[in-house]
C-alpha cells in the first residue's frame, strides 16, 4: 500500500469508529433531557430512575466519541495537509465553530450535570442538560456543514489556486447541509431508540423469566417485586422498562420515517450534485428507470470497460426515476455515459503536478468503487428498515404491558441494537467512497477544471511517510479495538446491573439516599460531593 | 483589513494561553495520580478535583487547533504534517487520559485500576510533552522547504528546542497542579502540596524561560523582554505569597508567570508562526499562512460572541464547584452488582 491509500484506510477507520459514540450521544443526549424534563413535570420516581440509567450509559458511551473526536480535528492537518492548505479558507471556519460554540457548550454543561445534581437549583441542572444536548446536535451541524462542501462546494471561487470563501450564507445555508443534517439526526434517534428498546426488552424479559413479573390469562401483565435486592426490582422498576421500551420503539419508527423521507430528498438532490455517486450506487452502467433490487456479476471491475459485465437480475422499472426525479419515466445517466463526461470537463489524466506523487500524468478513475457504494446503499436501507419493522412488531407484541417469556427473541431485540448502528456507518461509507476520486467533489453547476475541487491523489501531506501512516493506522486501530472491547464489557455490566448501577442508593431497602447516611458534623459540607469518580 | 490576521495571531496566542492555564493543572494532576505514589482514596480526591471541568478545559486544544485552520491554513498543515510521530503519540495519550478519568472508577479488580491509573499518568506526562514540543517548534523552527512540507524524515522535529518545550510544559503542569491542589483541598493534600510547590517552583519554571530567552534571543523584541521581566516578577510573587499561605494569589501569579512567559514567546516569533530552520525565506509569517480577510473577518464575528460567552460560562462552573475537597467528602466507590442471576 501507498502512503495515499493508508491515509485512506486510516481517515476511514477513524471516521467510521468516531461515529458509532456519535450517534448514540445526540440520540440519548436528547432522550435523557426528555426524560428529566418529564420527571421534573410530574414528580414520578420511574422518571427520574430513567433519567440516572440512561444517562449513565450515555456518558460511559459519550467519553469514547471525545477520545475518538480528537483525532478527528487534528488528523486533516497531519495526513492530509495539501487539502488542508487548499480548503482551510472554507473548510476550517466550521470545525473552529464546531469548537468554539458547541464542544465548550457539551463539555462544560455535562460537567454541571453529572456533578451538579445537588448543587444546582432543579431547573437550573434540567437546564444543563438541555444545554449539552442541544450542542450535540448544533456540533453536528457544523461538521456536516464542512462535509457538505466536500460533496457540493458552494460560495466558493478559485484564487490563486485555493478555495476560497466568498458567501459563508451559501456554505452555511448549503441545500446538502440543510437536508444532511436532519437525516443525520434522524440516524441519531433511530440507533438511540433502538438502544432503549433492546436494553428495556431484555430487562422485562429477565423479569418475566425470573417470575417476578406474570401475565394473566389475556395475556395482560401482572407485575411483581423482588426486594432481595433492595428497590432495584420494585413495581417502579417495572415502568422504568415498559416505558423505555415503548418510547425506544416509538421513536425508532418515529426516526425511520423521517430518515426515509429526509434520504429521499438527498437523494435526489445527490442525482443533480453528484450523478456519478448514485450511478454507481445503482451499479447503473447504461441510462434507464429501473431501480436495481439485485445486480450481479463484476461491480467490482475498475473502470468503464468491465461495467457491461454487470447484470440486472431484478430490477423495478421506474423506481430509479422516482428516486432522482419524483417521477417514473425520466432516463437516469448511467456510468457509461458520464465517465466521458466527466473526462472532458475535468480532464482525462491527472495534472503532471508534484502535489500528485506517483499519480501524475496516470489516467483517473472516475468511477467509485461500486461494491462498496452499490452495497453500502442497499445495506443502510436495509438496517433501517429492518429495524423499524422490529420495532413496530415490538410495540404491537408489548401492547398488553409486557415481553413474552421468550429467550431467543430477547437475544434478537439485544442484537437489533446493531442495526441501526449498521445503517449509519454503511451510509456514511456509500457517501464518503462515492464521492471518489475527489474529496472535494465538482460542483457540477459551477462548470469545468478551472472550478473547486480536489483529488483525492492530491490531498495527502507530501512528505510523511508511508511508514508513519503505518504507525498511525495499526496504533490507532489496534487502540481503537482495545477500547471498543472496553466500552462494550462496562455498558453491559451496566446494563445488567439495572437502574442500581446509576442508582446505589436503590441497592438500601429504605428510601434514605446513601450518600447522606453517613454522618458529619457539617451538613453543607456534605454537599460538596454528589457524585465522584 | 492588514490588522486581521495579526488580531487572529493574538487570538491563537490567547487560546493556547488559555489551554496551558486550565489543561496545565489538569494535565499535572493526571500525572501525579498515575505516577505518584498515593492511596485509593487520595487519588480519588485528586481526580475529583478537576472531575467536573477537566474536558471543558481540553476544549481549549481543540478549539487551538481548529482555529489555526481556520485562520491559518498554511500553518496548520505545515506544524501538524511536519509533527505527524509526535501528535500521534500525544493523540494517543489524550484518548487513554480522557477514557481512563472515566473508567479508572469503574474498574473492578486492583490491577484493571492500576493499568488505568498508568494510562492517565503516562497519558497526562506525554500529551504535556507532545504540546510543549509543538510550540516549541512552532516558535523556534522545523525543517520546511519552499512548499511547507517537512524535510529529513520522519523524526526532522525532533531537536533541542523541541525537547526543552516538552519538559518546559511537563514541569509547568506539575508544579501549577501542585498549586491548584493547594487551592482546591484541605488536609494533608493540601500541606504536602503547598510545601512541594514552595521548594519546587523555581526550578520548574526555568525550562519555561529558557524557552522564551531562546525565542526572544534569535528575534529581538523589547516588549518581549518586557514580558519576560513580568513573568519573572510573578514568579517571585507566586513564591513569596505561597510562603505567607495566601493560596489564591500564589496560584494566580503562577498562572501569570506562564501566561507572560507565553506571551514573550509569541510576541518575539511575531509576524513568523512558524519559522523554516533551511531558509528564513521559507518560514511562514502571519501573511503567507493566513486566510483571506473574508473568513477572517466571519470569524472574528463568531470568536467576538463564543469566546466571553465560554469564559462566562466556565468561570461560572468553576464557581459552582468552587469548595475544597477533602479524603471525607470521598463518597464509598460503588460496585455495581450484575441483578442478573
Amino acid at each position: 500500500m501507498d502512503a495515499l491509500e493508508i491515509a485512506r484506510w486510516q481517515f476511514g477507520i477513524t471516521t467510521v469508529y468516531h461515529f458509532l459514540m456519535v450517534p448514540l450521544t445526540i440520540g440519548l443526549g436528547l432522550t435523557v433531557a426528555v426524560l428529566q424534563t418529564i420527571w421534573h413535570r410530574t414528580g414520578n420516581e420511574h422518571w427520574l430512575r430513567m433519567t440516572k440509567f440512561w444517562g449513565k450509559l450515555f456518558l460511559i458511551n459519550f467519553i469514547m466519541g471525545v477520545a475518538t473526536g480528537l483525532v478527528q480535528e487534528f488528523q486533516f492537518g497531519m495526513a492530509w495537509s495539501e487539502y488542508s492548505r487548499y480548503v482551510g479558507d472554507v473548510f476550517g471556519a466550521p470545525l473552529a465553530m464546531e469548537a468554539l460554540l458547541a464542544f465548550f457548550v457539551e463539555s462544560t454543561f455535562l460537567g454541571l450535570w453529572i456533578f451538579g445534581w445537588k448543587k444546582l437549583p432543579k431547573r437550573l441542572h434540567l437546564a444543563t442538560i438541555w444545554c449539552a444536548s442541544l450542542a450535540t446536535m448544533l456540533s453536528a451541524y457544523f461538521i456536516l456543514v464542512a462535509n457538505s462542501w466536500m460533496q457540493h462546494p458552494v460560495g466558493t471561487e478559485l484564487i490563486d489556486g485555493r478555495a476560497v470563501m466568498t458567501d459563508a450564507w451559501a456554505v452555511f445555508t448549503n441545500n446538502t447541509a440543510l437536508i444532511t443534517f436532519p437525516h443525520t439526526l434522524f440516524g441519531a434517534f433511530a440507533v438511540a431508540g433502538g438502544f432503549l428498546l433492546g436494553i428495556s426488552w431484555f430487562h422485562l424479559y429477565r423479569r418475566r423469566k425470573e417470575g417476578i413479573d406474570t401475565v394473566d390469562a389475556n395475556g395482560r401483565v401482572i407485575v411483581g417485586e423482588d426486594l432481595s435486592l433492595g428497590r432495584n426490582r420494585d413495581k417502579t422498576d417495572y415502568q422504568v422498562w415498559i416505558k423505555s421500551l415503548r418510547i425506544g420503539a416509538s421513536v425508532a419508527v418515529v426516526a425511520f420515517l423521517g430518515v426515509a423521507l429526509t434520504g429521499h430528498e438527498q437523494a435526489k438532490l445527490m442525482f443533480e450534485q453528484q450523478p456519478m455517486k448514485m450511478a454507481s450506487a445503482e451499479a447503473a452502467c447504461h441510462d434507464g428507470t429501473g431501480f436495481s433490487v439485485l445486480s450481479l456479476g463484476d461491480i467490482t471491475a475498475h473502470g468503464a470497460t468491465n461495467c457491461d459485465d454487470v447484470v440486472a437480475v431484478f430490477e423495478i422499472p421506474g423506481i430509479l426515476s422516482f428516486l432522482a426525479n419524483g417521477d417514473f419515466t425520466t432516463e437516469i445517466k448511467g456510468v457509461n455515459t458520464l465517465i466521458p463526461e466527466y473526462q472532458e470537463k475535468y480532464g482525462k489524466y491527472y495534472p503532471q503536478d508534484e502535489s500528485f506523487g506517483q499519480y501524475a500524468g496516470q489516467e483517473i478513475d472516475y468511477l467509485p468503487v461500486m461494491e462498496v457504494t452499490y452495497w453500502g446503499f442497499r445495506l443502510m436501507i436495509t438496517f433501517g428498515g429492518l429495524s423499524a419493522v422490529a420495532a413496530a412488531i415490538a410495540l404491537w407484541i408489548t401492547r398488553k404491558g409486557t415481553v413474552p417469556d421468550n429467550k431467543w427473541i430477547s437475544r434478537l431485540a439485544v442484537l437489533g441494537i446493531a442495526a441501526p448502528f449498521g445503517a449509519n456507518a454503511t451510509g456514511w461509507i456509500f457517501t464518503e467512497m462515492g464521492r471518489q476520486p475527489f474529496t472535494v467533489a465538482p460542483n457540477p453547476q459551477m462548470g469545468g477544471v478551472d472550478q473547486v475541487f480536489m483529488y483525492t491523489a492530491a490531498s495527502v501531506s507530501p512528505t510523511v511517510s508511508a511508514g508513519e501512516l503505518l504507525f498511525s493506522l495499526i496504533a490507532l486501530t489496534s487502540i481503537y479495538a482495545v477500547l471498543l472491547v472496553v466500552e462494550l464489557v462496562l455498558l453491559t455490566r451496566y446494563i445488567r446491573g439495572g437502574v442500581a448501577s446509576a442508582m446505589p442508593e436503590l441497592e438500601s431497602e429504605t428510601h434514605q439516599d446513601s450518600t447522606h447516611s453517613k454522618t458529619h458534623d457539617d451538613n453543607d459540607d456534605d454537599d460538596v460531593l454528589a457524585f465522584a469518580y | 483589513m492588514e490588522w486581521l490576521p495579526t488580531l487572529w495571531f493574538i487570538v491563537i496566542a490567547v487560546l493556547w494561553c488559555g489551554y496551558l492555564f486550565l489543561e496545565g493543572f489538569d494535565l499535572g494532576v493526571g500525572m501525579l495520580i498515575g505516577l505518584g505514589r498515593n492511596t485509593e482514596k487520595r487519588k480519588r480526591l485528586l481526580l475529583n478535583t478537576i472531575g467536573p471541568v477537566w474536558d471543558g478545559n481540553e476544549v481549549w486544544l481543540i478549539t487551538a487547533a481548529g482555529a489555526i485552520f481556520a485562520a491559518f491554513p498554511h500553518w496548520y498543515a505545515s506544524l501538524f504534517s511536519a509533527l505527524y510521530i509526535p501528535l500521534t503519540l500525544v493523540l494517543i495519550a489524550l484518548i487513554f487520559r480522557a477514557v481512563a478519568i472515566e473508567y479508572r472508577g469503574k474498574a473492578i479488580t486492583a490491577p484493571t485500576r492500576k493499568a488505568w491509573d498508568l494510562a492517565l499518568g503516562l497519558g497526562s506526562l506525554v500529551a504535556a510533552f507532545g504540546v510543549g514540543a509543538m510550540l516549541a517548534s512552532t516558535t523556534l523552527g522545523l525543517p520546511l522547504n519552499e512548499n511547507g512540507d517537512r524535510v529529513g524524515g520522519p523524526f526532522a522535529w525532533l531537536t533541542w528546542h523541541a525537547v526543552l518545550g516538552g519538559i518546559a510544559v511537563v514541569a509547568f503542569c506539575w508544579v501549577h497542579a501542585l498549586a491548584f491542589l493547594r487551592l482546591k483541598t484541605d488536609g494533608p493534600v493540601r500541606e504536602e502540596a503547598g510545601k512541594l510547590v514552595g521548594r519546587w517552583m523555581p526550578v520548574a519554571i526555568l525550562p519555561l524561560l529558557l524557552w522564551a530567552v531562546w525565542v526572544i534571543a534569535s528575534n529581538e523584541s523589547a516588549i518581549a523582554w518586557l514580558c519576560l521581566v513580568l513573568s519573572v516578577i510573578a514568579l517571585v510573587v507566586a513564591g513569596l505569597t505561597g510562603r505567607a499561605r495566601k493560596e489564591g494569589i500564589s496560584f494566580i501569579a503562577l498562572g501569570v508567570t506562564m501566561l507572560a512567559a507565553v506571551a514573550a514567546i509569541f510576541i518575539a516569533a511575531f509576524p513568523v508562526v512558524l519559522p523554516s530552520t533551511l531558509d528564513s525565506a521559507f518560514d511562514l509569517t502571519i501573511q503567507t499562512a493566513s486566510s483571506t480577510p473574508y473568513t477572517l473577518k466571519l470569524m472574528s464575528i463568531v470568536a467576538a460572541f463564543g469566546v466571553p460567552l465560554v469564559l462566562a460560562y466556565q468561570a461560572w462552573s468553576y464557581w459552582v464547584f468552587r469548595k475544597r475537597l477533602r479524603e471525607e467528602h470521598i463518597p464509598e466507590s460503588h460496585r455495581v452488582k450484575s441483578i442478573v442471576k
